[in-house]
């Protein structure tokens, strides 16, 4: 298979893209397809800053502002952020704890179809009859009371995408729960391996209210129910508790890996063992459970009460004390060190005062009077940015060029790399840091322009400067991709040269099975170990021999196409109807709805059947094709 | 040849026949996360129905006490709970690598289930009929909700067990198969479990 | 109690750089420059927060900053072979404890001032039961207005709120159709307007804070609402106490529609029987919740349309086409006039003037110090 580098054609590597169950293969999916909704998700933010430039702007229209607003916030989390680290936790998380694939293979791909069909889905609003406008976190009243089909779009492929995630925390859940090679006990596992497991719990258990509330919402503008109509009985704040019940762990899902990546690049570019390993991990599970217990302090200005406003601020200021664990954890990890500044660990060292700034705002912002003034003013704005670009989005663009070469096999150009580093660095802060003060003058958040006279106008000058840069940073980092796939040039093994965990003992390419055999594990940072103890080979744990492999399926890409079609049936079948809300009753008929609905779910179902009829027993690699590997890699170190 | 390596002989059948290969165990554990991720489903279900319950736009509505007959549910309970006993039985004949006993108990459980939901569509008509409906209130929308959920995945179990029963008519029982008939099997236990708190819930809390 | 930090040292020399290093805004407007003692608290919360989150700041950075610059693999050569430590416990205890310490701190005027801040107690009861003797507002959100209620004197008005100075101002808040929220930044933070059910609070104005800010604070709808949310702004005028007595009995005096004097305006009036009155009162009818926002003292009002200058040409503009300036408000299509009728009902309009001095203000300062005298009695006896 893989062995044979022959020159494929373009229509077979693309059938093989299609139908893949490899880990490795998938993360490249998610890789593009969250690169692809970034970038989507970067135009939108571009538009939202020409249009905040300067007060009175004409460049956008109040409605379609909103939908920006709207589209950037829910792109960004669920269709780029989200994605990409999944991305990484593909193709790192099986190579770090020694597997030869995710337990569920097909399930992986089909994860990884669901969610781009469902991102596809949400974005296809815009030529539709307009995206969703009432934000991302589209609050019952203003989501009923939207007109057109927005916030349908907005609900249906959020639960498309939804399903996804879903299914891909099951799996990695079980993954690392039972695939791990003999000797790797859970506190030998790498930090991103355990961040990855404890995000994938958060996705378990987070997604399935916002699944409810999603429901809720669909049942209300298209089927008639009166779950949030308060005419009707019903109530609108149920929709905020769910919706911050899945937002906050939410944050969580999407930090915690971050701090995995960071974790391992911290190790490698300072050539120290990760300092206090075992109260990081405590600290990774402790933020992960209180991740579930603070949601309600996105709720402050609703009017629960004194009981619950001050429980739930102090529940969040406790949060603050493992995340300072993981501070100075790493602070001491990087100190007495050898620091290399390569483009990862520069990114790595920026995140440390970012995210410190970030998450001191956290703090200030669980201080409930004072939140009454910060709440949905630009100090959230600049808070959350600060947050998720300062720790997410370093930790996705540090891993990028980390494990780019584990990925392709070539490396991202260090230069260019650094120039978009300092760029984008520099931009953010520009950006973000002046619209603490915004909010402290009094500009609300959400708001499509501002009025002259208000002192408002210098520093969102400033903001936009900086978000220029941001997109600068991005394009040279598009322009550093597209060189170094167009050089080609080959590394090999462990081309940083500092690789401590397992995944960096691998040959590159890796080979399609990962490991021909399953190298036992003798303590924290596996390959460093060998490294100093056994001229850097793993030692097997198993005699080498035929092992299991799964077989490629196109199941997943025509169960997920069939949602999508649902999506569409499901939402055209509500136009119209006399119980739907006025929104949408008052769109024409369309009598072809029914029907599409019906076939998508067909589809969908049926091969749902197909796949549990058919006994898929997958394959089994030979002994003599890994003789023949091993033989090749051999010569090809004697080489040179 | 691959798929030998399921066909375990009789004499070497494993007391987990649903644990003895890698997949079978990452199937057991993967269901149960899957299940883990469905009590949170239910939850907000559960909490979304309290949040409502009896919350009506005007008096002329009828309310919990006016709706609910503790006898249809306590039938309609004991379907369910006795699904779930008989599935117990097809698993038991599973480890004891008895195919023809494993058959018969899921088409036992699966007419029982059955049973509980045509007694559910029949509750349903019954209260439709009395004007109670999804869109007559929030309440009504809530209890349809929870309930219509809990009987979409009694609907959904149906399904699988009967195309469990169908594609394994021929196979027989194998480790493969095994680990099938066993997340069938936790499946429906976890339904039963959430109707068990439904009927707590919902019906006796509903009416005292 | 009231400024219970005010005196910390650390809270004055923060306060002081802060103002120096950033401006603080604009005191209509700006949270920095806290008009009453809500906003007073609030900012003293956010300073000591600030105080303890810089500290928090400072000392990671210079941690940080040493570790890097010492541990430069350029410095310290390519062969150098860094000491292995898996961790150390006292400094984990350390690193723990500290911040559990500065949360503590933080914590007790956290839950202490989240109490105080809720406490409505003396105004509004358990039930919605309003106090006779105290200021209470009644605020209804709609898109993209608001609708400010005088439950006590039976007074109704729209966008331009009128409150009295260096006493505690309660307000009650319902969103009509979706979520708002209602802020004015310099008196303190916001509390939504839910559509399921009735929000309480209350909020100061300072009288020599508001002659700084001209006595006009700046309203903001804080929460989105739709495609005008940015501009469902509003403006507060905080008066002295009797000034504030004298404008309700001034509005009280409007029972019935002023009569338009000048031609133009009594066109302008008929026009507007026929065509607007079914939304917008222009008396003082008792009829809060109505559609539109109520005009009585239109003429007086601060802004056009929420956030336009307040005069005639604006006004023109507003009603010829409403949807420009306000996409999405209800307003748009709902009648049709044309450009001669306009002008006849914006001359109308602008003549709705209630004049100053023409209530009889004893009655509200006898709701006043019946209150105060009950207050008193009931002071006496618990003492």
């Amino acid at each position: 298979m893989a062995a044979t580098a022959q020159k494929r054609s373009a229509w077979s590597v693309i059938w093989d893209y299609l139908t893949t169950v490899d880990h490795k293969k998938i993360a490249i999916l998610y890789l593009m397809g969250g690169g692809f909704f970034f970038l989507l998700g970067g135009l939108e933010a571009m538009l939202i800053r020409i249009q905040l430039a300067v007060p009175n702007n004409d460049f956008l229209s109040a409605g379609m502002f909103n939908q920006v607003i709207t589209m950037h916030g829910t792109t960004m989390i669920f269709l780029a952020a989200m994605p990409l680290l999944i991305a990484f936790m593909n193709a790192v998380v099986p190579l770090q704890i020694g597997a030869r694939d995710v337990a569920f293979p097909f399930l992986n791909a089909l994860g990884f179809w669901v969610f781009f069909f469902g991102g596809v889905f949400l974005n296809l609003s815009w030529f539709l009859g307009g995206a969703p406008d009432a934000g991302w976190t589209s609050y019952a009243s203003l989501a009923i009371d939207s007109p057109g089909h927005g916030v349908d779009f907005y609900a249906l492929g959020l639960q498309i995408t939804g399903a996804g995630t879903l299914m891909t925390g099951i799996n990695f859940v079980t993954t690392i729960i039972t695939m791990r090679a003999p000797g790797m006990t859970f506190m030998r596992m790498p930090l991103m391996t355990w961040t990855t497991l404890v995000a994938a719990v958060l996705i378990v258990f987070a997604f399935p209210p916002l699944t409810i509330a999603l429901f809720l919402l669909i049942f209300d503008r298209m089927f008639g129910s009166n779950f949030f109509i308060v005419e009707a009985g019903g109530n609108t704040i149920i929709w905020e508790h769910f919706f911050w019940i899945f937002g906050h762990p939410e944050v969580y899902i999407l930090i915690l890996p971050a701090f995995g990546i960071f974790s391992e690049i911290f190790s490698i570019f300072a050539r120290k063992r990760l300092f206090g390993y075992s109260s990081m991990v405590f600290a990774t599970v402790l933020i992960g459970f209180f991740g579930f217990m603070v949601w309600a302090h996105h709720m402050f200005t609703t009017g629960l009460g004194a009981t619950a406003n001050a429980i739930f601020g102090v529940a969040t200021m406790a949060i603050a004390i493992p995340t300072g664990i993981k501070i100075f954890n790493w602070i001491l990890t990087i100190w007495g060190g050898s620091i290399k500044f390569t483009t990862p660990m520069l990114y790595a060292l920026a995140f440390i005062p970012s995210f410190t700034m970030g998450g001191v705002t956290g703090i200030m912002l669980a201080t409930v009077p004072a939140d009454y003034q910060f709440h949905d003013t630009y100090f959230v704005v600049a808070h959350f940015h600060y947050v998720i670009v300062g720790g997410t989005v370093f930790a996705i663009l540090a891993g990028l060029h980390l494990y780019w070469p584990l990925m392709f096999n070539t490396m991202l150009n260090e230069r260019l790399g650094k120039w978009t580093f300092w760029l984008f660095f520099t931009g953010f802060h520009l950006t973000f840091l002046i619209q603490h003060w915004l909010g402290l003058w009094g500009m609300p958040r959400r708001v499509f322009t501002y009025l002259d006279g208000q002192g408002y106008n210098l520093a969102n000058m400033v903001s936009t400067i900086g978000a220029v840069l941001m997109a600068v940073a991005t394009l040279i980092l598009a322009y550093n991709i597209v060189m170094t796939i167009v050089r080609n040039e080959r590394v090999g093994k462990d081309p940083w040269g500092d690789g401590r965990t397992l995944e960096w003992s691998l040959p590159l390419p890796v080979p399609y099975y990962n490991f021909a055999q399953i190298p036992l594990i003798r303590g924290l940072d596996a390959y460093q170990i060998e490294k100093e103890e056994n001229n850097g080979e793993m030692i097997p744990s198993e005699p080498l021999d035929d092992f299991h492999m799964p077989n490629n399926s196109f199941i997943p890409f025509v169960m997920s196409f069939g949602l999508f079609v649902t999506g569409f049936g499901a939402l055209y079948f509500a136009s119209g109807k006399d119980w739907a809300i006025n929104a949408v009753s008052n769109m024409p008929v369309h009598d072809w709805a029914l029907y599409v609905l019906i076939a998508g779910l067909a589809i969908t179902f049926i091969s749902m059947g197909v796949r549990s009829w058919k006994d898929d027993l997958g394959y089994y690699v030979k002994k003599e094709e890994l003789e023949r590997d091993l033989a090749a890699l051999e010569e090809e170190r004697g080489a040179n | 040849m691959a798929e030998m390596r399921y066909n375990v002989p009789d004499n070497q059948w494993p007391d987990h026949p649903e644990r003895a290969t890698l997949e079978g165990k990452n199937k057991q554990l993967g269901f149960w996360v899957f299940l883990g991720g469905e009590t949170v489903l239910f939850a907000s279900l559960f909490a979304t129905y309290l949040a409502l319950e009896n919350s009506v736009p005007s008096d002329d509505h009828l309310l919990t006490y006016d709706l609910f007959q503790l006898e249809l549910a306590f039938v309609m309970t004991m379907f369910l709970l006795t699904s779930s006993l008989t599935s117990v039985y097809a698993v038991y004949h599973m480890r004891n690598n008895n195919f023809a006993k494993m058959q018969i108990w899921l088409i036992v459980t699966v007419l029982l289930g059955a049973g509980f939901l045509a007694l559910e569509i029949y509750e349903f008509s019954h209260f439709v009929e009395l004007g109670h409906t999804f869109r007559s209130s929030a309440f009504a929308s809530a209890f349809y909700f929870l309930l219509g959920t809990h009987g979409f995945h009694v609907a959904v179990g149906l399904v699988w067990i009967t195309l469990l029963i169908l594609r394994n008519a021929r196979r027989g029982l194998s480790v493969y198969t095994a680990a099938k008939v066993n997340t069938a099997a936790l499946y429906w236990h976890f339904i039963d479990v959430v109707w068990v708190f439904i009927f707590s819930i919902v019906y006796l809390l509903g009416v005292i | 109690m009231r400024n219970r930090f005010k005196n910390t040292k650390l809270v004055g020399l923060m306060t002081f750089m802060l103002v120096f290093l950033a401006a603080c805004g604009q005191p209509e407007l700006s949270t920095l420059i806290p008009a009453g003692e809500v906003g007073q608290e609030q900012f003293d919360l956010m300073m000591l927060s600030v105080a303890i989150m810089t500290l928090v700041v400072v000392v990671v950075v210079i941690m940080f900053t040493i570790a890097v610059v010492k541990s430069r693999r350029s410095k310290l050569g390519e062969d150098f072979k860094p000491k292995q430590v898996a961790g150390n416990h006292t400094l984990e205890v350390i690193w723990t404890t500290i911040p559990i310490i500065l949360i503590i701190i933080l914590a007790i005027p956290t839950v202490y001032l989240v109490f105080k801040q809720a406490d409505v107690s003396s105004a509004i009861s358990q039930d919605g039961q309003i106090a006779e003797d105290e200021i209470v507002i009644n605020v209804r959100a709609y898109q993209y207005w608001w609708e400010f209620e005088y439950p006590n004197e039976g007074v109704v008005t729209s966008q331009d709120l009128v409150v009295p100075t260096d006493t505690q101002v309660y307000f009650t808040l319902q969103g009509t159709d979706v979520k708002h929220s209602f802020w004015i930044p310099a008196a303190g933070g916001k509390l939504d307007t839910n559509i399921d059910g009735i929000n309480h609070f209350y909020l100061v104005f300072d009288d020599d804070k508001a002659q700084e800010a001209d006595r006009l604070f700046y309203g903001k709808c804080a929460e989105l609402c739709g495609p005008s949310h940015a501009l469902m702004d509003f403006k507060v005028n905080a008066l002295p106490m009797d000034e504030y007595n004298q404008w309700l009995a001034d509005m009280k005096t409007m029972e019935e529609p002023l009569e338009a004097s000048a031609d133009d305006a009594i066109e302008g009036q008929e026009i507007f029987n026929n065509s607007c009155i079914a939304c917008h009162a222009v008396s003082q009818g008792g009829n809060a919740g109505a559609p539109g926002p109520n005009l009585t003292n239109f003429g007086d009002r601060h802004l056009i349309a929420g956030y336009l200058e307040h005069n005639e040409e604006n006004l023109k503009a507003w009603i010829s086409d409403p949807e420009s300036l306000k996409p999405g408000n209800l307003m748009s299509g709902t009648y049709d006039l044309t450009e001669e009728e306009i002008e006849k009902v914006a001359a109308y309009l602008m003549e709705l003037s209630v004049k100053e001095g023409s209530g009889d203000v004893s009655e509200i300062e006898a709701l006043r110090e019946s209150g105060s005298e009950d207050e008193d009695t009931e002071e006496g006896g618990e003492e």
